[in-house]
């Protein structure tokens, strides 16, 4: 299996037959998480520059521990550690980055479009790893892959994504992959955290959470950032937990075989309660386990050694 | 200096609005000035005589909005280059804002400014003054002094007057003097923060938006106070349906009011930031198509007044970033002339409209001289082909710095020759 792509900047543009080999390229490296040795030599010699501007442990572990597993050789390089602080411009650190000649750049940036500037300007492979509002490609493919396994397919499915939309990359990507693979998706939230147009994008808005909730096979619930009540988006984080957040009570009111996923890390008693985030119907952590799979599936398929 | 020798166009399409001139003729200029028009005159002995079969010889262009950069940002654009690129668009007058460092809020900075223009000379430079010291927005400017010293109008451009107190106070005392506002309207309160136009577009790429009511708000506050005060008042860089709106009903309600508009809100929509491309980042930003129509219809009819380049050079400093990071604001001066050809092209205005918008509607909207072909009046010239299409190339400009918005296009036609007070200032080559 191969992608006829050499970057990873969205999902907006990837064909369904190049997500489905991403999935099913993701399916078959799992299970090397699960043996005895954990590695296999795949990427042995390549260089895997994981280029945070932005701070976010859990996604760099994941893409390192993916590297890793496939005996790829990784630099991390942090906003903290890099001259952009110095006030050198982007595109001088990543000609900085490209004389090291690493085979691929995974990169999380604070501003939309950051991997499309990086792209333009340097000739190996790079992976958005978050942009800004933009879009976090990864997610949206791990996202994919655990409703995959769960449902055994995507097409026809009913996937409601609740919360922040508007600032929310993960939202954009799940939409853009979800709507590709044949889902219908929703989204809900504040009026001010559903952005503009957000009809123009594929996706429904509903009028109210048991809207969103009711038909769902697929709760998508996205984490609140604390600094959006001082942008004054919503009042408190007590109404939004009311209003916007997923307790029992709507568990009661969805589909029995609903499942509930999360980016994470969980605001405990904002987005969801306790008992929906650690019942049967919670997915988060196989979300995590998916995570490594499918970063050491990108990595197989764009820089391994059937990549174009 | 010696006087320049006689210039006599032959054969061209004579094209002046302001007279009401469209005929084949000749144009004769001696002394910086127009000396005589007619369908046959016989150049004087000394006389450079130019053929003009097939090209317009239309007045000199005059740009209500340019930012030179000087002082301060000379690695941007400096008078004598942007003049340059003005002459090389067809311009021959260029109106320039008061956002340079020191700000144009004094007479020493005005008079600083055409002392470098005397000596750039490719275009007549009109200064324009701040409303406020230093576009703070707290107190007003020396205004009565800045029009001695060759400022023709105040503005806080990129910096709106957000105190509609102030602003009133402002339109008030200007208008005590006859000294025309210039708004940059725009509630910042609603664009704070904001990278281009709030619409699917933005809402795609995931980048904050600027609703077009950032503007609308503004614009209709700015004209509510022109009715108020009677002053004269004109609005900059329209860019949307709702503003042209609000301009056509301050012009029924009978108020001093006038409007500009630049090409590339004539030309492009939000649509064509693309990929993040920063050289389609500007203030106020590309809007919706509906939006794009509505202000070439605008134009059309003479609701908008004129087109301004709002001509705003940076360097890949500024543009070469992340989009979000990077600096608002396109160089204009040397395509414009191609973007309102196309639009002519495209049947949306008679080739006569189009070109009063460059000329006789900003001299009289700020009180210029020029603009006109009339014998007496100053030997300010463009001749320009309509038909000779050529492809936009940043590196060819002559402006310092070549963030265009239009890199590629091919536009149907260019000035080939532009004469400033009897001098030529920009000759095409061949
Ligand atoms: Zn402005």
């Amino acid at each position: 299996m191969s992608l006829s792509r050499r970057n990873l900047l969205g999902l907006e543009g990837v064909s369904a037959e190049e997500i489905t080999t991403i999935l099913d390229t993701a399916e078959s490296l799992k299970e090397i998480s699960y043996r005895p040795i954990r590695k296999v030599p795949t990427l042995r010699g390549k260089t895997i520059v994981h280029f945070f501007y932005e701070a976010s442990t859990r996604t760099r572990t994941s893409f390192e521990l993916a590297a890793k597993r496939l005996s790829g050789d990784t630099v991390s390089l942090s906003a903290s550690t890099s001259s952009l602080t110095k006030g050198e411009t982007l595109i001088d650190t990543a000609k900085n980055l490209l004389a090291m000649s690493p085979d691929c750049i995974v990169m999380r940036h604070s501003q939309s479009g950051a991997p499309h500037l990086l792209a333009k300007h340097i000739p190996i492979s790079i992976i958005n790893a978050g942009d800004g509002a933009h879009e976090h490609p990864s997610q949206g493919l791990l996202d994919m892959l655990t409703i995959r396994q769960a449902k055994g397919h995507l097409d026809g499915l009913k996937v409601s994504i609740i919360g922040d939309i508007t600032h929310s990359r993960v939202a954009r990507s799940d939409l853009i992959g979800l709507t590709t693979m044949g889902s219908e998706v929703t989204f809900y939230g504040p009026r001010t955290l559903i952005p503009p147009a957000a009809d123009t994008l594929g996706a429904k808005v509903a009028t109210c959470m048991e809207e969103a909730v009711e038909d769902a096979d697929v709760i998508i619930m996205l984490r609140v950032q604390q600094e959006r009540l001082t942008d004054v988006l919503f009042p408190t984080l007590r109404e939004y937990a009311q209003r916007f957040g997923l307790g029992m009570k709507q568990m009661r009111a969805a589909k029995k075989d609903v499942v509930v996923m999360h980016p994470g890390p969980i605001n405990r008693g904002v987005e969801m309660s306790p008992e929906v985030a650690d019942g049967p119907w919670s997915l988060i952590l196989d979300q995590v386990a998916n995570g490594v799979a499918v970063r050491m599936a990108l990595l197989y398929l764009l820089i391994g050694p059937e990549a174009a | 200096m010696s006087a320049p020798r006689p210039i006599l166009l032959k054969g061209g399409r004579l094209l002046c609005p302001a007279s009401g001139l469209d005929k084949k003729g000749d144009l004769l200029l001696a002394k910086g000035r127009v000396e005589a028009v007619g369908s046959k005159i016989d150049p004087p002995k000394s006389a450079k005589v130019i053929d003009c079969s097939g090209k317009v010889v239309a007045p000199g262009f005059i740009d209500l909005h340019v930012h030179l950069r000087e002082p301060g940002q000379e690695y941007k654009e400096t008078i004598a280059s942007g003049t340059a690129a003005a002459a090389a668009g067809g311009f021959t007058a260029v109106c320039c804002m008061p956002n340079t460092d020191p700000v144009n809020d004094s007479a020493a900075v005005t008079e600083q400014i055409l002392e470098r223009a005397a000596k750039a000379g490719s275009a007549r430079v009109y200064p324009v003054g701040a409303i406020t010291p230093g576009l703070a927005g707290k107190a007003l400017t020396q205004m009565a002094e800045l029009k001695d010293a060759g400022c023709v109008a105040v503005s806080d451009d990129g910096h709106p007057v957000s105190d509609s107190r102030l602003l009133r106070r402002a339109m008030e005392y200007a208008s005590g003097f006859d000294i025309p506002v210039v708004c940059h309207s725009e509630e910042k309160s609603l664009s704070a923060g904001g990278a281009m136009h709030e619409g699917p577009t933005s809402t795609r790429l995931g980048l904050p938006g600027i609703p077009a009511q950032a503007e609308v708000i503004a614009v209709e506050r700015d004209l509510a106070l022109a009715g108020l005060t009677g002053a004269r008042v004109h609005i900059c860089h329209i860019s949307c349906a709702g503003s042209v709106e609000a301009l056509r009903r301050a012009k029924e309600a009978g108020w001093a009011v006038s409007g500009e508009t630049a090409p590339h809100y004539l030309a492009l929509c939000d649509e064509d930031v693309g990929e993040y491309d920063t050289h389609r980042k500007m203030n106020p930003p590309l809007r919706s198509a509906a939006d794009r129509e509505a202000v070439r219809r605008g134009l059309a009819e003479g609701i908008i007044d004129a087109v301004a380049t709002d001509h705003a050079p940076h360097s890949v400093l500024e543009k070469e970033l992340e989009f979000g990071l990077a600096a608002f604001g396109v160089t204009g001066l040397e395509t414009a002339l191609g973007i309102i050809l196309e639009l002519v092209n495209e049947g949306l205005m008679s080739l006569s409209q189009a070109i009063e918008r460059l000329t006789a509607s900003p001299a009289r909207i700020l009180g210029l001289p020029g603009g006109s072909l009339a014998k007496g009046g100053p030997a300010d010239v463009c001749v320009f082909d309509p038909a000779a299409p050529w492809v936009v190339e940043p590196e060819a400009m002559l402006s310092m710095s070549k963030n265009t918005a239009f890199a590629g296009r091919t536009l149907p036609g260019r000035a080939v020759l532009t004469i400033r007070g009897g001098k030529v200032t920009h000759q095409a080559k061949e």
